[in-house]
């Protein structure tokens, strides 16, 4: 297994407080909790996931209290809670998807990568999932991959494979 | 050729950019209202349009707009809706991803006539491509002078800002989106107040489709009468379309509405018919949550006659032998693909998504999903059916939200018109987990009035 503490670090870089800085002066004074899932989805994208301290921290910033965060981190589904693979690829399981197969397309997925859904391969590279339509259902079956959510359309067990093949040799160069 | 007044120029190279969309006329709507209308001459000309809110439920825009509060000293919002996670709806990510500036360019004239300073455009978060195509098209009309203080010399100042949601398809519903877009949970509220008295920061606010906000532009550039012309009776305009499923070419069309489901099924210039030869067995024509429809329903309604892609023809006969426009999207289901098994997945999506606050809605959904696994995987009983239709029955309309509502009527319609295939699963539970139960008579011509 991939070794991440649950209690992973947590000082935000100058950088990624001035990228906080600047979503928070969207919103009318008084009202930066507005920024909140805007800024949760830079975290998770420069961490991989959102630990319970950088949820504290998150909610230290925005000068509200942890379980306004905590609440908003468990009641959206794009945010992860405990660490996933370097690359997690989420299919859509939702019917229009499964009219052109995928759910075969997931079961290749959960055969090739040898892992069942939400768990990590031991290389660390890989999780998997089914999410519900990503709003490409004339493109089915497809799967995003995050922190750029780039879109993979109208899969085949084939091309499947080539994207992890790809993946793969591409996180080997890095 | 159906006339296109969004996509006109969606095939021209570049159009995603600022330079291109405005020699190609972009941005002249801005232009004609900021310069030349009043906020109360836009809204007149969207009334006249006959525009229809294109996120699902169909409410006249122009309308909605003249409920818009306007109290002294308090801001108004304007609120993009681009959640877009209605099951067989995509056609919003394909308007911001191929004519970003479209939508731009609506957002500025809608915030105008609503008397806006701040508006946002709620995406949800798997958009994150889409976020990037705004933001840059966001920065060209800003350094154009369309976007930002003094707006071409007017005195009206506007900022646009793209905000992601978090992965949760209840944030589509407007009071949901809201309480999101404050930063919480997407629990949606209790109406009324509704958000044209208090909103957003307890604001007026406004929210629109994405595809709505768009169809402003045409409108007034050509004029409200002139929208209007296109289409039939009270659906005006174009329409776009998601059609996915078994279809020889899914994607996203714009149709002007009134065009007959048949032609938009087997004509080359739509969907080029069922794939790999199959017939066609139903179709849901307006997103998950609208009823489901075998295909000689979908083609012709009870009284023979041929159905439309409308508003009113496509809910022709009610819930007994209708269904609805909804968001347009269009999912056609071919002779192999099981009901039950599909049912089941749509109400497991509706329980996986049901905010919990209400319990018809939290528990019901929860109940249904669960009946209809056992339906499926061979192990239903025959009073399942009506057990089905019960819960159904007592979600409906017992909920804060229409979530509730959506849940329901695609069980409740799929029990309706494909009975025999539910009871098929029960009294033959082995053979239905080896084959389908195929097109059986969904096809068949339907039975003359009298006859019936
Ligand atoms: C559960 C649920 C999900 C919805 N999802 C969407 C959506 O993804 N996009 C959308 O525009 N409207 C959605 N709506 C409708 C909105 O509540 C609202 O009516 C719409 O955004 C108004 O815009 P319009 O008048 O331009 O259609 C949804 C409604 C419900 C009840
Ligand atoms: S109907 Fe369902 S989704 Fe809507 S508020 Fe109630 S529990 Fe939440
Ligand atoms: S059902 Fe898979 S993208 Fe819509």
């Amino acid at each position: 297994m991939l070794s991440v503490t649950e209690t992973q670090f947590v000082e935000f870089s100058p950088a990624l407080i001035a990228k906080f800085d600047d979503v928070v002066s969207r919103y009318p004074i008084g009202k930066q909790k507005s920024a909140l899932l805007p800024i949760l989805h830079l975290v998770q994208a420069e961490y991989g996931w959102i630990s319970a301290p950088a949820m504290d921290k998150v909610a230290q910033y925005l000068e509200i209290l942890p379980i306004e965060v905590y609440e908003v981190t468990t009641f959206y589904t794009m945010y992860f809670t405990r660490p996933t693979g370097k690359f997690m690829l989420e299919v859509c399981r939702t019917g229009p998807c499964c009219l052109v197969g995928a759910e075969k397309i997931m079961k290749h997925i959960e055969n090739k990568l040898g892992v069942r859904e939400g768990e990590i391969t031991p290389d660390g590279l890989f999780s998997w999932r089914g999410v519900e339509c990503l709003a490409a259902c004339g493109m089915a079956p497809v799967l995003q991959i995050g922190p750029e959510y780039t879109f993979y359309e109208n899969l085949t067990e084939e091309s499947v494979d080539q994207l992890i093949e790809n993946l793969k040799s591409n996180s080997l160069q890095n | 050729m159906a006339r296109k007044l969004l996509f006109e120029n969606i095939n021209i190279p570049g159009i995603d950019t600022f330079e291109v969309y405005r020699k190609n006329g972009g941005y002249r709507a801005v232009e004609k209202a900021i310069k030349t209308m009043s906020s109360d001459d836009i809204v007149e000309e969207v009334k006249k349009s006959g525009l229809r809110g294109r996120g699902g439920a169909g409410f006249p825009t122009g309308m909605k707009w003249s409920f818009l509060a306007k109290p002294e000293g308090k801001a108004r919002y304007l609120v993009c809706n681009g959640d877009e996670s209605e099951p067989g709806t995509f056609k919003d990510r394909y308007l911001m991803t191929y004519i970003p500036h479209l939508l731009i360019e609506g957002m500025i004239v809608s915030s105008y006539a609503l008397g806006a300073n701040t508006s946002y455009i709620y995406l949800r978060g798997e958009m994150m491509p889409q976020i990037r195509i705004l933001e840059k098209a966001i920065a060209e009309a800003r350094n154009a002078g369309f976007l930002g203080k003094n707006i071409l010399g007017s005195g009206y100042d506007l900022e646009l800002y793209v905000q992601p949601g978090g992965g949760a398809y209840i944030c589509g519903e407007e009071t949901a989106l809201i309480e999101s877009l404050e930063g919480k949970r997407g629990n949606p509220r209790i109406k009324p107040p509704f958000p044209a008295i208090s909103g957003l920061y307890g604001c007026p606010t406004v929210v629109n489709n994405v595809e709505s906000i768009a169809a402003v532009v045409p409108i007034i550039n050509d004029g409200g009468d002139e929208y209007a012309k296109v289409g039939i009776g009270r659906s005006t305009g174009t329409k776009l379309i998601s059609a996915s499923g078994n279809l020889v070419k899914p994607g996203v069309y714009e149709i002007e509405l009134g065009l007959s489901v048949e032609d938009f099924i087997y004509s080359d210039e739509y969907c080029g018919g069922i794939a790999n030869g199959k017939k066609l067995k139903a179709v849901v024509p307006g997103g998950s949550s609208v009823p489901i429809l075998p295909a000689n329903l979908i083609l012709k309604t009870v009284n023979g006659e041929k159905r439309l892609m409308s508003y009113e023809s496509l809910s022709d006969g009610g819930f007994a032998t209708g269904s609805m426009l909804g968001s347009g999207g269009f999912i056609a289901f071919d002779e192999d693909q099981c009901i039950v098994r599909n049912t089941w997945n749509y109400s497991r999506f509706y329980h996986h998504e049901s905010c919990g606050q209400c319990s018809p809605c939290r528990e019901g959904t929860g109940w249904m999903e669960k009946v209809l696994h056992r339906l499926e995987y061979g192990h239903g009983k025959l009073s399942d059916l009506d057990l089905l239709v019960d819960v159904a029955k007592k979600i409906e309309g017992n909920t804060i939200c229409p979530l509730g509502d959506a849940a329901a009527w695609p069980v409740a319609s799929a029990i309706r018109h494909f009975r025999d295939e539910f009871e098929w699963h029960v009294t033959n539970p082995k053979e239905a987990m080896e084959r389908n139960y195929g097109l059986a008579k969904y096809a068949d011509p339907l039975p003359k009035l009298e006859e019936v």
